[in-house]
């Protein structure tokens, strides 16, 4: 299944107009403009505030809430505290749809606390107002009396016998423990007859998702027929209403669930959060909307974070440093509860271990913990950046063990281009790749040779600004997910997508997908592929989402899955439209549908062009149905709903030249390829900035980002002046190339790219980083790698070796 | 985050504002470009119950050469000095500090007085001034009066001017000897983590976010002028003082950057022993 390059961006400019052409997104107009409607822009008359008092205490009794003063507060109507507030969902909690084993630990999750706060930020009463002023004014004021008990904030001493516990009930903070070991003799013999081993301890640091726009709810009650209107600021609107309906016991068929204009998610609004259940239930109950609109600080506790694992990879190879076996035990940090797919994040690198090398024997074991913070579940890759950094890392200290480039060790490794289907040791099934020719392509982009001439000079020099160079293969599981896949998961859902096309009378088309875009450009893309097969022009294509009144049925946005599962149902939907517009033209045309040829959005006989039906004829002839083959239904419409039956297995090699300040412990990105394999793109314009957004977010968490607690479980990093989200000053010049090997799973051969530039981008600079100061005796960073990270590893060093470098 | 309620004025002169000033006293926040003064109420760190808006005074926005000195006034933008034909000549390390603070959204609503006024010890500008030797002209109930800058931050986010003063004009020497800033921070558009001013050449060395105050490197100056290299006298550049530790940086790496980034500065100002 292996294609050139050349071949076939060939097929793809002989066969389509739009597709693989860089297009402008037509959703920029309105967001550049500020005409597209946020949460925060929507407003509804006598519309209630919710304020909620959150917890300062990391483990805390509540003693009492006091809401005298804050009733005091022109605009105040009420303070509920998590008490008075329980009889609105009774003993139901906030979902976790994801029990990864038989005998996983999920406490009840309430919106609001009753008798324990569990982590700062944790809601522990809310106050309902006029005004989101006097919703702020009456949170501050509400008066809780904590009394505080022992925390839990460190991962690897949470399962120790005196540790204090999250959940005093469970009697541990041991959430699950996941095992994946097909063959464990097999693994043990191969560390027994390795000739070289490895032994690394990684920390993946929290993470704040910080989507542009935090989050929003604005719940509106229908209060004649008990209907549900909810607005929220989510990737996942079916989702939310399936859970709104189960958690509330609000009929379903009551339910419209709305996502406006949402700026950003990166995982973080794949979720069901106790604020959705809150205004619901309150809207619900009190007869008029009630809404919250999240402030940045409050995000930083109140929204999911990411990561937060600790690592110990081992990996066992022969003389030559081909690899016989991988061995990982990962410990997960899930926070004080289980959200919506909190568990699962590990596991969903638990399969990718091996990386894109061809490991035979494999083992991975998850134990995941409870602690006293912010709940963590998914964030831009989920558990493959975890997975990806780990072993790549790793195989850049093989590679000096065996006394090879990390090029090399890399090419030793890889999956072959001919093995592909590849069944892997942890066992799934790769769709298609060549990681050879995709890591040739970065090496000849990155002046390798020249750039390591600098670096040697510079080390002869003793220079204080050394080069590093730092290399990143990687491949991801994408396009969540063959359904039965997810159900040997214990995944509480499918991962099928749904589409309708609906050609209208004027032949103008709308499509409605199931997947919710929140910045990635589907109404751009979906129209390409529309506009291909119909054969019209793309801006005759208006693409519907975001709304289960329009969209009723889908499973909406995240894993990158939606070009190769709600595009492929696009596509298969724009199929069936064809397949009776034919008929309608063979119909018409007196003639056999077999015979037909669908050219330039018309059909004709094949040989006689004159004779041709165009699309628009067809479109007002299926609505008129005055003139249509017997038995055949009026207008043109399809809908479809697909089931994957693989994932899909995007890959590329990534190459981070960085420079270190030795003095300053500045790091500075001075170039970074990235060649990529997303498999057939749809538009290269949407490839790319996914591509760039994606190794920022990667580079961010090896140089800026950090969720900083103190020891005793306070966080430190609320806002965006101490949570280093970088900006586009702090980027790199980006060089970008694509090599293409189409997935077979899926009619048009995609794979998906939201996530690759996060997968890829961490290990590649923190290799670096660290080649770049290995003269000194450094051997691993810290992320990140800030300048004082940076400073204090090259003076342990020097302190550890008297008379090393210096 | 959403600051707490508070009253709003417009000063229509100077004068004005010092009126309200004087009514209002220790109650009262001037808000000239606002993009320190209103984050930190949206923080709720500073709650001010009147805000004196003194953004409109149009005659405040200069920049005028005087008798080989150079008279800013107090609400003129960081984009104005950063863009100022007559500092590039004249000042140059002030229009090259103004072109580093934040990001071009700061630089355009920023003014010189507000970031004098709200004496941060992480600003850069501030810090330029100190090395530069400028002269702070307060408007007050009686009048006006010059403070020496070096007399001028008295505390972390304190100055001395007056519960019922403000800031009217800054005075800055003509200075073309050699000068450098170092700005070390890990975000173009944030505070630096250290940073290094050098003017005339060395006889003017200040640092931003080593203390509770803009400060000078009297030590470093000192060594120079005495005849030690460069070298020696930026390892002095710490001397004596107790930087701040957070996030970024603990004390002891503060002093270090302190020290590396004086080297540098001093360096590439052309600086030598005298």
């Amino acid at each position: 299944m292996n294609t050139t390059m050349t071949e076939t961006e060939e097929a793809a400019t002989t066969s389509y107009t739009h597709i693989g052409k860089a297009r402008l997104r037509r959703e920029d107009p309105a967001l550049l403009t500020g005409e597209a409607r946020f949460i925060d822009d929507l407003t509804l008359p006598a519309e209630l505030w919710l304020g909620i008092v959150r917890s300062t205490e990391a483990h805390a009794k509540i003693l009492g809430v006091d809401g005298r003063a804050a009733l005091e507060i022109e605009g105040v109507s009420e303070v509920l505290s998590g008490a008075d507030l329980a009889p609105l969902w009774g003993e139901s909690a906030l979902p976790c749809a994801w029990p990864v084993t038989d005998d996983m630990a999920n406490p009840p999750h309430l919106p609001v606390a009753t008798s324990v706060a569990k982590y700062v930020g944790d809601a522990v009463a809310v106050v309902l107002a006029t005004s989101r002023y006097a919703a702020a004014d009456g949170a501050a004021a509400v008066l809780v009396d904590y009394e505080q008990l022992p925390a839990v904030t460190d991962i690897e001493s949470a399962l120790a016998t005196d540790a204090p516990l999250v959940h005093e009930s469970l009697g541990t903070n041991k959430s699950y423990t996941w095992p994946l070991i097909p063959n464990p003799e097999a693994v043990d013999e191969a560390f027994a007859n390795a000739a070289h081993t490895i032994s690394e301890r990684y920390v993946q640091q929290r993470l704040i998702p910080a989507p542009m726009e935090p989050r929003g709810v604005l719940a509106s009650p229908g209060v004649a027929n008990g209907e549900l209107t909810l607005y929220s600021a989510t990737q996942v609107p079916h989702i939310l209403k399936v859970m709104t309906a189960v958690t509330l016991g609000i009929p379903e068929h009551k339910i419209r669930v709305v996502a406006p204009s949402v700026g950003g998610g990166f995982g973080c609004k794949l979720n069901v959060y106790a604020e959705e259940i809150l205004c619901s239930a309150l809207a619900m109950d009190r007869g008029v909307p009630v809404r919250w609109t999240e402030g940045r600080s409050e995000a930083a506790t109140a929204t999911i974070q990411g990561r937060g694992q600790v690592q110990h990879i081992e990996l066992a190879a022969d003389t030559d440093g081909k690899v016989t076996a991988v061995r990982v035990k990962l410990l997960a940090d899930m926070g004080a509860y289980l959200q919506l797919v909190t568990p699962g994040v590990p596991l969903l690198g638990g399969f990718l271990y091996h990386g894109c090398y061809d490991i035979p024997n494999y083992s991975f074991e998850c134990t995941s913990v409870f602690t006293n913070k912010t709940p963590t579940d998914a964030y831009r890759g989920a558990g493959r950046p975890e997975a990806t950094y780990a072993i790549e890392r790793a195989m850049d200290s093989l590679a000096i063990a065996v006394g090879v480039t990390p090029e090399e060790i890399r090419s030793r490794n890889f999956i072959a281009a001919d093995a592909f289907p590849y069944e892997s040791s942890a066992g799934l099934v790769f769709d298609s790749g060549d990681y050879q020719t995709v890591l040739d392509k970065a090496v000849a982009m990155a002046n390798l040779d020249t750039v390591r001439t600098e670096q040697t000079k510079r080390r002869a020099d003793k220079s204080n600004k050394l080069l590093g160079i730092g290399f990143s293969s990687y491949v991801e599981m994408c396009g969540l997910a063959p359904s039965r896949v997810l159900a040997s998961l214990n995944y509480g859902a499918g991962g099928w997508e749904a589409a309708t096309v609906r050609v209208l009378p004027t032949a103008k088309v709308q499509v409605i997908t199931g997947s919710t875009p929140h910045g990635q450009g589907h109404e751009t893309s979906w129209s390409m592929i529309v506009a291909d097969k119909l054969g019209i022009d793309p801006d005759d294509i208006e693409v519907l989402h975001s709304d289960t009144a329009i969209s009723p049925t889908g499973l909406d946005t995240y894993g990158s899955r939606s070009l190769s599962v709600g595009g492929t149902a696009v596509f298969m939907a724009t199929d069936k439209v064809l397949d009776k517009a034919r008929l309608i033209a063979a119909h018409q045309l007196e003639a056999n549908e077999g015979d037909l040829e669908y050219v330039d959005g018309s059909f004709n006989v094949k040989g006689t062009p004159t004779a041709a039906v165009p699309f628009a004829a067809i479109a007002f002839a299926a609505f008129t149905a005055h003139d249509l083959p017997d038995g055949m239904e009026p207008n043109l419409e399809a809908h479809v709903t697909y089931d994957p039956p693989n994932f899909t297995f995007p890959n590329g090699t990534h190459i981070a030249i960085v420079e270190v300040d030795t003095q300053t412990g500045d790091v500075a990105i001075v170039d970074y390829v990235a060649v990529d394999d997303c498999g057939n793109q749809i538009n290269p314009l949407i490839v790319e900035g996914q591509i760039h957004g994606g190794v920022l977010q990667g580079a961010a968490q090896a140089l800026y980002e950090d969720a900083v607690y103190s020891e005793d479980g306070q966080i430190v990093t609320v806002n965006l002046g101490d949570y280093l989200v970088p900006s586009a000053a702090e980027a790199p010049t980006y060089r970008l190339a694509s090599h293409v090997t189409p997935s077979p799973t899926n009619p048009m051969g995609v794979k998906g790219v939201g996530e690759a530039g996060t997968i890829a981008a961490a290990p590649a600079v923190i290799n670096a980083v660290v080649d770049a100061l290995r003269p000194l005796g450094v051997t691993d960073m810290a992320m990140p790698a800030s300048p004082q990270t940076v400073w204090n590893t090259i003076n342990n060093v020097n302190n550890e070796a008297p008379g090393g470098a210096s | 985050m959403i600051p707490a309620s508070f009253d709003y004025q417009v000063a229509e002169s100077p004068e004005h504002a010092v009126a309200l000033l004087t009514e209002h006293g220790d109650e009262a926040k001037l808000l000239a470009g606002g993009h320190s003064l209103i984050p930190m109420m949206r923080f709720r760190l500073a709650t001010p119950a009147v805000l004196i808006d003194v953004g409109r005074l149009q005659d405040l926005r200069y920049i005028n050469a005087t008798n080989g000195s150079i008279a800013i006034g107090a609400l003129t933008r960081h984009s104005e000095l950063e863009h100022s034909k007559l500092l590039a000549q004249s000042v140059p390390l002030l229009a090259s500090v103004a072109a580093l603070v934040g990001d071009p959204a700061v630089r355009h609503r920023g003014t010189i007085g507000g970031t004098l006024a709200h004496s941060d010890p992480a600003s850069d500008l501030p810090a330029a001034l100190l090395a530069l030797g400028a002269t702070i002209v307060a408007r007050g109930p009686h009048g006006d009066r010059e403070i020496a800058i070096t007399d001028f931050f008295t505390g972390y986010f304190e100055s001395a001017l007056a519960d019922d003063e403000m800031i009217v004009e800054v005075r800055v020497p003509v200075s073309t000897g050699g000068w450098d800033y170092q700005k070390f921070n890990r975000r173009a558009q944030d505070w630096a983590i250290v940073g290094v001013a050098v003017a005339q050449g060395g006889s003017g060395v200040s640092l931003v976010n080593m203390g509770s105050t803009p400060l000078r490197a009297s030590a470093t100056e000192q060594a120079l002028a005495s005849g030690a290299s460069v070298a020696e006298a930026a390892t002095l550049a710490a001397e004596g003082l107790q930087p701040p530790g957070d996030l970024n940086a603990d004390a002891e790496f503060r002093s270090h950057l302190a020290r590396v980034l004086t080297e540098r500065a001093l360096v590439a100002a052309g600086a030598s022993s005298t």
